[in-house]
């Protein structure tokens, strides 16, 4: 019921400076101000009357929006469970649910322990999978970014690099893994590199079409007014390319984190992908199922949390 | 045909035979011929045509947004080679930046055209000026999705008035807003109008807000190949009361020879 009270506050709040302001003005019109404050009060007596009254029945209603929300997903998850025991029931080499959630509990239990470099925690394996897709994708916003404007505000620059992205961004970045061991002479620098490789077009595209995108109307805005290249770019270009930047950089965390597995597979080393890996070689098919769900909640969690940072900077 | 004014007051726009068509997929498409026109200083100019006939085009060439493709149109005696803050726009949807508070958005456009010469300080007392003309003072600090279209509106008139530009363009202020907005923001331009003596060319659609707030109106042909038909001179005194003009006869006969063209002599087909 302390919630209930807040409305009223705030009416009081928003009220006090306007009657403020009118003190100094003349006696006739602070009385009507004191009535003018009155009825604000009652309005807002009323909503608070308002909110009182169907307070039974709101609760009800949350819940119900509550269940509604909730209940779908639960009979989802509850038929990928259903169907994974079955599986294991008939297939025989699959574990069920019920083992693979205890082997969890054992692994989750102590998930940072470290017995040399090819037994570690799976929260370290985690991390350094994340650490080179951080590291390549943060090199490659570095890079892509500043040349998706520049394709996407000089026309001659899209001529020059358009054919190149077209022919190279259909290739599966794990093709640029060799190139990349044989350059850097080792594994670690070598799926970075593949990130990068992988992260970098869709930075590249979305910033372009981004900057090509920008409403005509601002663009007239900043020739009426003669903005500088700078002020355009920084005033008017970067605000409204953000929203694209950002489903740029939403699509390449998506890539990179599909890619980062398979390249370390391919690499070895610490890390999620290496660790399906070693796991598939000692036949513990609980860890490879656990590492499944592993990844797709880190998956789950990036696009999340890329989606929660875009709607903050998205305008109108 | 006589193009300007009062000859006495220095022109400072003069369009010569200008023309301007646009390349377009089904071969070239002849928007504006022949316009010629001269604005004096102060001068208040309204264009008032059937939609697509050009006003937009006329108004944009006069910019600089867009150069003409015949004749040459000049500004203070100079060629108008492209947009300059010295020609301040007021956009039909108010193109205020949504990432910008109001008074950032006014001071984007004050600063461009103070900064170099005025203080910190200075620019900012511009822009309260600026707000406080249109009586927007008090939504300095929202954005612009937080307020009306009209106060939006507002917002794009102090921000082109706050350039202290020669001449101010405005392509349909008024036109996305209800009546009664549209008559108080009318007012108050009238108001701005009388202080700061800004010379105005205004693209209108509306035969009322053209008759109160012009001294001339320019009336315009249907496109395509369109040009000025008639000059209509409003020489109502100022300042202008709406409800008073009601029932001038002046301001009715005026009224009356802008529906005479529009509904008659260039009644438009219906597409
Ligand atoms: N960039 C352009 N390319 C091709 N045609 C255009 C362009 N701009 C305007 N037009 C044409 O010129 C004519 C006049 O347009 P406009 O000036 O916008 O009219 P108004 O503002 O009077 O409604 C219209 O037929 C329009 O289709
Ligand atoms: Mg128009």
């Amino acid at each position: 019921m302390t919630a209930m009270a807040l409305p009223t506050g705030n009416q009081g709040m928003n009220v006090a400076p306007a009657t403020a302001g009118a003190v100094n003005d003349v006696a006739t019109k602070a009385v009507n101000q004191n009535v003018d404050n009155t009825t604000v009060e009652t309005k807002a007596e009323a909503v608070v009357q308002q909110n009182k009254k169907p307070w039974g029945s709101r609760v009800t209603e949350m819940m119900k929006s509550v269940i509604k929300a909730v209940v779908p997903p639960i009979f989802g998850l509850g038929l990928l469970v259903g169907i994974w025991a079955l599986i294991s029931i008939k297939g025989g080499s699959i574990p069920g649910p019920v083992p693979v959630f205890k082997q969890a509990v054992v692994l989750f239990s102590d998930p940072f322990y470290s017995n040399g470099p090819n037994d570690q925690g799976i929260g370290w394996n985690i991390l350094s999978s994340l650490q080179r897709v951080g590291i390549g994708f943060g090199l490659a916003a570095i890079i892509g970014i500043p040349l998706g404007f520049l394709l996407g505000r000089f026309k001659f620059m899209n001529s020059m690099f358009d054919p190149l992205i077209s022919l190279l961004r259909p290739v599966s970045p794990l093709a640029w893994l060799p190139i990349g061991l044989l350059v850097f002479k080792q594994a670690d620098p070598a799926a970075t590199w593949t990130i990068f490789i992988c992260s970098i077009w869709p930075m590249i595209i979305n910033t372009a079409v981004g900057v090509q995108r920008v409403p005509q109307d601002y663009m007239n805005v900043a020739r009426v007014l003669n903005l500088s290249e700078w002020k355009i770019a920084t005033k008017i270009l970067l605000p409204s390319v953000l929203p694209y930047m950002l489903t740029g950089i939403r699509l390449s965390i998506g890539t990179a984190w599909l890619v980062i597995v398979a390249a370390e597979m391919l690499t070895g080393g610490v890390g999620i992908g290496f660790w399906v890996w070693d796991e598939w070689n000692n036949l513990k098919v609980e860890n490879i199922i656990i590492a499944i769900f592993v990844i797709g909640i880190v998956g789950l969690m990036l696009e999340q949390a890329l989606l929660f940072i875009a709607k903050r900077f998205t305008y109108e | 045909m006589n193009t300007s004014a009062n000859s006495g007051a220095k022109n400072i726009v003069q369009i010569e035979k200008a023309g301007m068509s646009f390349d377009t997929k089904n071969g070239r498409f002849i928007a504006l011929r022949d316009i010629d026109l001269n604005i004096s200083e102060g001068e208040f100019v309204s264009l008032i045509g059937h939609s697509g006939c050009g006003k937009s085009t006329l108004l944009n060439l006069i910019a600089g947004l867009t150069l003409p493709t015949d004749g040459v149109l000049l500004c203070d005696g100079r060629e108008i080679g492209g947009p300059g803050p010295e020609r301040a726009v007021v956009f039909q949807n108010h193109s205020l930046l949504p990432w910008m508070t109001c008074h950032e958005n006014v001071y984007l456009a004050v600063e461009r055209v103070f900064g170099t010469k005025e203080r910190k300080s200075k620019l900012k007392e511009r822009v309260d000026a600026a707000l406080a003309m249109v009586h927007m003072d008090h939504a300095a600090q929202k954005y612009p999705h937080e307020i009306s279209g009209g106060m939006k509106q507002r917002i794009g008139i102090a921000r082109a008035f706050a350039m202290e530009p020669k001449i101010l363009l405005m392509d349909e202020p008024f036109g996305a807003l209800d009546a009664l907005t549209r008559a108080s923001l009318q007012d108050e331009l009238n108001g701005v109008m009388a202080k700061t003596g800004a010379t105005v060319v205004m693209v209108t659609h509306d035969v009322d807000e053209a008759v109160l707030l012009s001294d001339r109106i320019v009336m315009m042909t249907n496109g395509p190949a369109a040009t000025i038909g008639e000059i209509l001179e409003v020489n109502l005194p100022r300042p202008r009361d709406r409800l008073a003009l009601a029932h001038d006869p002046v301001f009715a006969e005026k009224r009356a020879a802008l529906l005479d063209f529009l509904y008659k002599k260039q009644l438009k087909k219906a597409a």
